[in-house]
């Protein structure tokens, strides 16, 4: 058995001490060590973005990311957008507009939604086509999410306006 | 928009409500199988052949028991003898039981790169991982057959010694590769070759793709003290699962349970069992829950791509269009084992589209050393459509007819025998070329530099059985209990059905996908069944609980039965409606009294099959220096019948649509004698956000005349077209035929190239 280390960090707003082995990835720390099964695993080797989070507030694909490097860091994954059972506007905008189907990639482009949206506030069909295109969903075709994300834009403009 | 069948108004059906199970799905607390560990759960792997085909002569696996934290370590030998080699287990993904259980566990031999040969159970997954180095096995290399055509010759290496071709002429007298031969034919193929004015004649090759679901198959099995196996997984079909797993294990079906949890897609790939074979047999090792997730190597190598195939086409035509005589040929890849689900005959069903005075097809199913292929969303009709709706371009081009035209010409009608002999059933095909010709899709100026191509794509559907039943609650509210997995949608679907019925809201109902214990048999989620068969099971439920209502309400009432009016959740006398009994104050005083529960059970099987046409019109630009296709606009037209969820409906037309176009330009297994080399999503292309222009999703056609709704399939047709309707395209702008898919930027280049030299010699 690898020798397990203790890593410090933020999850969701909440400190969190806990015992890793360092070769696990962040998505191992999340999903096996946190039980924050939400974040997904798709390919393992970053080509898909199933496994997107936000860390200090950028995305990062955690299954390239070793656990380890987050001492000290901040992450917020899909578990952490809603304040109590009051959805954030992205993921509301996915359930109104369909931009959903099976819902295993829906996580990652939620995550790389929000991270956009932080940059661009109003963004092109092209700028999100370019900004997204390191999450794959083979359900449905990226026309309704792309009008999923147009709507979060609206709402959050809203909420802040 | 109003929905309507039969002159009733919907108030529920036809809406396109969001999905009654969002939330989770976006708060991701929905529990696919990868999120589930059960207390005391080990790990498995699964370590694999790198050899295409190779005999084992022995595997050890004293070093891996060795180290600390395995607990178990399986081959084929822990297989018990297959006391059924049930004919077909797979339902739809039709396969002999012995032939499953060779694809799933190696025994003497590797017959595919990827082939599992061994497992193992650890206490974590890192040192299953590390286990699976210290397992030595010994492999002898045997010859590869990779190809299907080189498969084909009497001179192949043959991988079955005991396999024959099966045809309706019986078996073959010496081993081969080919395991099945189809042949249709009609009229007199000669003569009405012999009358053409105008003869095509062509090859197409399709290559192997993945149905590319995001999330790769994961399950955990647990077995208790009294032997009772449950599966916890991410399966299309259950119930098949059940009879698979309990057959190769040699286990009453009783005592197998499936517990579907959610499924991150499956597009016909998740239809048979992958890793719950090896998973089980360590969990009976083990006597501990043993979890098993695939890596997407591991989905890519060995759960069940679609297969590649070779066709060939004749066509002849009068100089006005008509078709004299057609001509097909079908080769197509089952893999490792016999048995490529329903492709052949698929593609025969799909050439029922045009009249043609003279018929013959030809279908192929060969064995070869690639993993056993499996369905992807109208299996095999891709390949079928690509060649045919090629040609008919093609023939149109040549013909100068436009090409909507030439197959209005030939459209086959309502009530016309199908080349499988069967009638044809409405599809409104004729009507529906028109609407496309007039659409502006069609009809509107391309800019320069611009192809536009159209295809169309027609399946049956609506085949196997569905459960469902409905409970009554005290409060007036009601619970559906669904034995189809909800893929995309179909628990909303299921709802919007069951309300309408009842008479209630939404938010009155809740819906749940059983487990094999919990509600009647159902056939798998494929086919595009789902709608169209469950949907019957839970309207007869929801008219079986409804009876059994006002059946309580008449008791209450003191009248008869039939006396008995329901409307706005109140049950009245209909001489009488101030004698009345709200559906709430029904509820309270009924259910769980003397009379006992409130139940509507519903089951649908045996319908009569119902049609899905699609046409679509894809637009490309073509880069001449790079032979890169840009796909800029996308029109996909499709008979839904009655959409009982529009926004839904729409989105099965764009995904299908979009994985159509990712196999037409550039998904594609590469391969090096007989090893795949393309095993990842880098190299393995799918469309990605920049690859796709904004798919039109256009409603055309009637509710369907069969089954009790007017619903017809919606998934799966929207694949069919995209190949051809690129291809077309592709030669509408550059002058250039492709004959092979994907037509990735090399062959278009490459085309263009030898285009190019041929015009100017």
């Amino acid at each position: 058995m690898r020798q397990r280390r203790l890593l410090g960090l933020e999850v969701n707003g909440t400190a969190a001490q806990i015992a890793v082995d360092p070769s696990q990835t962040l998505l191992q720390v999340l999903r096996d060590e946190l039980s924050l099964t939400g974040t997904k695993e798709g390919c393992s080797n970053g080509n898909c973005g199933a496994c997107t989070v936000l860390v200090d507030g950028v995305s990062v694909l955690s299954c390239l990311t070793l656990g380890m490097e987050m001492e000290g860091k901040s992450v917020l994954t899909v578990e952490g957008l809603a304040q109590g059972t009051r959805l954030h506007p992205v993921q509301q905008a996915y359930i109104e507009e369909a931009g959903l189907q099976c819902g295993y990639c829906t996580p990652g482009l939620i995550m790389s939604t929000v991270y956009l949206l932080k940059r661009i506030p109003n963004p092109t069909e092209q700028e999100i086509r370019l900004n997204l295109a390191g999450n794959l969903c083979r359900c449905t075709g990226y026309d309704k999410i792309i009008r999923s994300v147009q709507s979060a834009a609206k709402m959050l403009q809203e909420v802040q306006s | 928009m109003t929905q309507t069948r039969q002159g009733k108004e919907f108030k529920i059906i036809g809406q396109g409500i969001p999905r009654v199970d969002s939330v989770e799905r976006v708060n991701g607390k929905a529990v696919f199988s990868a999120d589930l560990t059960l207390q005391g759960t080990l790990h498995g792997k699964i370590l694999r052949s790198p050899y295409p085909h190779a005999r084992i002569k022995r595997i050890d696996a004293a070093k891996a028991l060795q180290l600390p934290g395995v607990k178990a370590v399986i081959t084929g030998a822990d297989l018990p003898p297959l006391v059924q080699d049930t004919a077909n287990v797979g339902g739809e993904t039709a396969v002999q039981a012995g032939y499953m259980r060779q694809f799933l566990l190696a025994e003497d031999r590797a017959l595919f790169h990827g082939h599992p040969v061994a497992a193992v159970a650890a206490t974590t997954p890192q040192i299953a991982e590390d286990a699976l180095s210290l397992i030595e096995v010994e492999y002898e290399p045997l010859p590869v057959v990779d190809d299907i055509l080189e498969a084909m010759k009497p001179d192949s290496p043959v991988i079955h010694p005991e396999l024959r071709t099966k045809s309706l002429a019986g078996a073959s007298k010496d081993p081969t590769n080919v395991a099945l031969h189809v042949v249709a034919e009609r009229g007199d193929l000669a003569k009405g070759f012999e009358d053409a004015d105008l003869v095509i004649e062509r090859e197409y090759f399709v290559d192997m793709v993945h149905q590319g679901y995001i999330e790769p198959q994961a399950c955990t099995v647990v077995v208790d003290s009294d032997g009772h196996m449950t599966m916890y997984n991410s399966t299309q079909a259950a119930f098949r699962q059940k009879i698979q797993i309990a057959t190769l294990l040699d286990m009453p079906q009783s005592k197998v349970k499936v517990v579907p949890l959610e499924i991150g897609g499956g597009f016909g790939g998740k239809s048979p069992t992958v890793p719950e074979l090896p998973t089980a047999l360590l969990a009976l090792k083990t006597g501990q829950p043993v979890k098993t997730v695939l890596s997407r190597t591991e989905v890519f190598l060995a759960t069940g791509p679609a297969p590649d195939s070779y066709s060939y086409v004749k066509i002849g035509a009068k100089r006005n269009g008509q078709i004299t005589a057609l001509q097909a040929k079908y080769v197509l890849n089952c893999g490792c084992v016999p048995g490529a689900g329903l492709t052949i005959n698929n593609i025969l069903v799909g050439y029922s589209l045009y009249k043609a005075g003279a018929f013959r097809f030809d279908g192929y199913e060969v064995v070869t050393n690639k993993s056993r292929t499996l369905p992807y969303r109208a299996p095999g009709m891709p390949n079928g459509a690509f060649a045919i709706e090629s040609a008919m371009d093609e023939l149109a081009q040549a013909l100068g007819i436009d090409p909507l035209d030439l197959r209005i010409l030939n459209a086959s009608e309502d009530g016309d025998i199908m080349t499988d002999g069967k009638k044809l059933p409405s599809t409104g095909l004729k009507a529906t070329l028109k609407q496309v010709k007039a659409h502006p899709a069609w009809a509107s100026p391309l800019l320069p530099g611009r192809g536009r191509g159209v295809a169309v794509g027609m399946r049956l559907e609506g085949a196997g059985v569905s459960s469902a039943h409905i409970t009554a609650n005290t409060d007036g509210t009601f619970n559906l209990v669904i034995g189809s997995v909800d893929l995309t949608g179909t628990r909303t679907t299921m709802v919007q059905i069951a309300a309408e019925t009842l008479g209630i809201d939404v938010s009155d109902i809740s819906v749940s996908v059983g487990d094999t214990d919990s509600v009647g048999f159902t056939d798998g989620s494929w086919g595009s069944r789902i709608t169209y068969v469950t949907g019957a099971a839970v309207l007869k439920a929801a008219q079986e609980t409804l009876r059994q209502l006002k059946e309580r309400a008449a008791l209450r009432l003191r009248v008869e039965p039939s006396a008995i009016e329901y409307r706005d959740r109140v049950f009245y006398v209909a001489d009488n409606p101030e004698q009345r009994i709200s559906l709430a104050d029904l509820c309270r005083a009924n259910v769980g009294q003397g009379a006992g529960a409130i139940i509507g059970y519903g089951v649908a099987g045996g319908m009569q099959l119902v049609s899905s046409l699609a046409v679509h019109v894809g637009e490309v630009e073509v880069d001449r220096e790079t032979g890169k296709v840009y796909v800029v606009k996308y029109t996909a037209f499709q008979n839904p019948g009655l959409a009982i969820n529009p926004v839904e409906v729409q989105g099965q037309m764009q995904g299908g649509a979009a994985q159509g176009v990712g196999w037409a330009l550039w998904e594609g297994y590469y391969w090096n004698k007989g090893q795949l080399v393309n095993a990842n999503f880098l190299d393995y292309r799918m469309p990605t956000f920049l690859d796709l222009p904004m798919i039109d999703a256009v409603f055309v056609g009637e509710p369907a005349k069969e089954g009790p709704l007017g619903v017809r399939g919606v998934g799966e047709i929207s694949i069919v077209p995209p190949l051809p309707a690129i291809g077309n395209a592709i030669s509408a702008a550059t002058g250039v035929r492709m004959t092979q898919a994907p037509m990735t930027s090399q062959r278009v280049l490459s085309a263009l190239q030898q285009h190019n030299g041929g015009s100017s010699s």
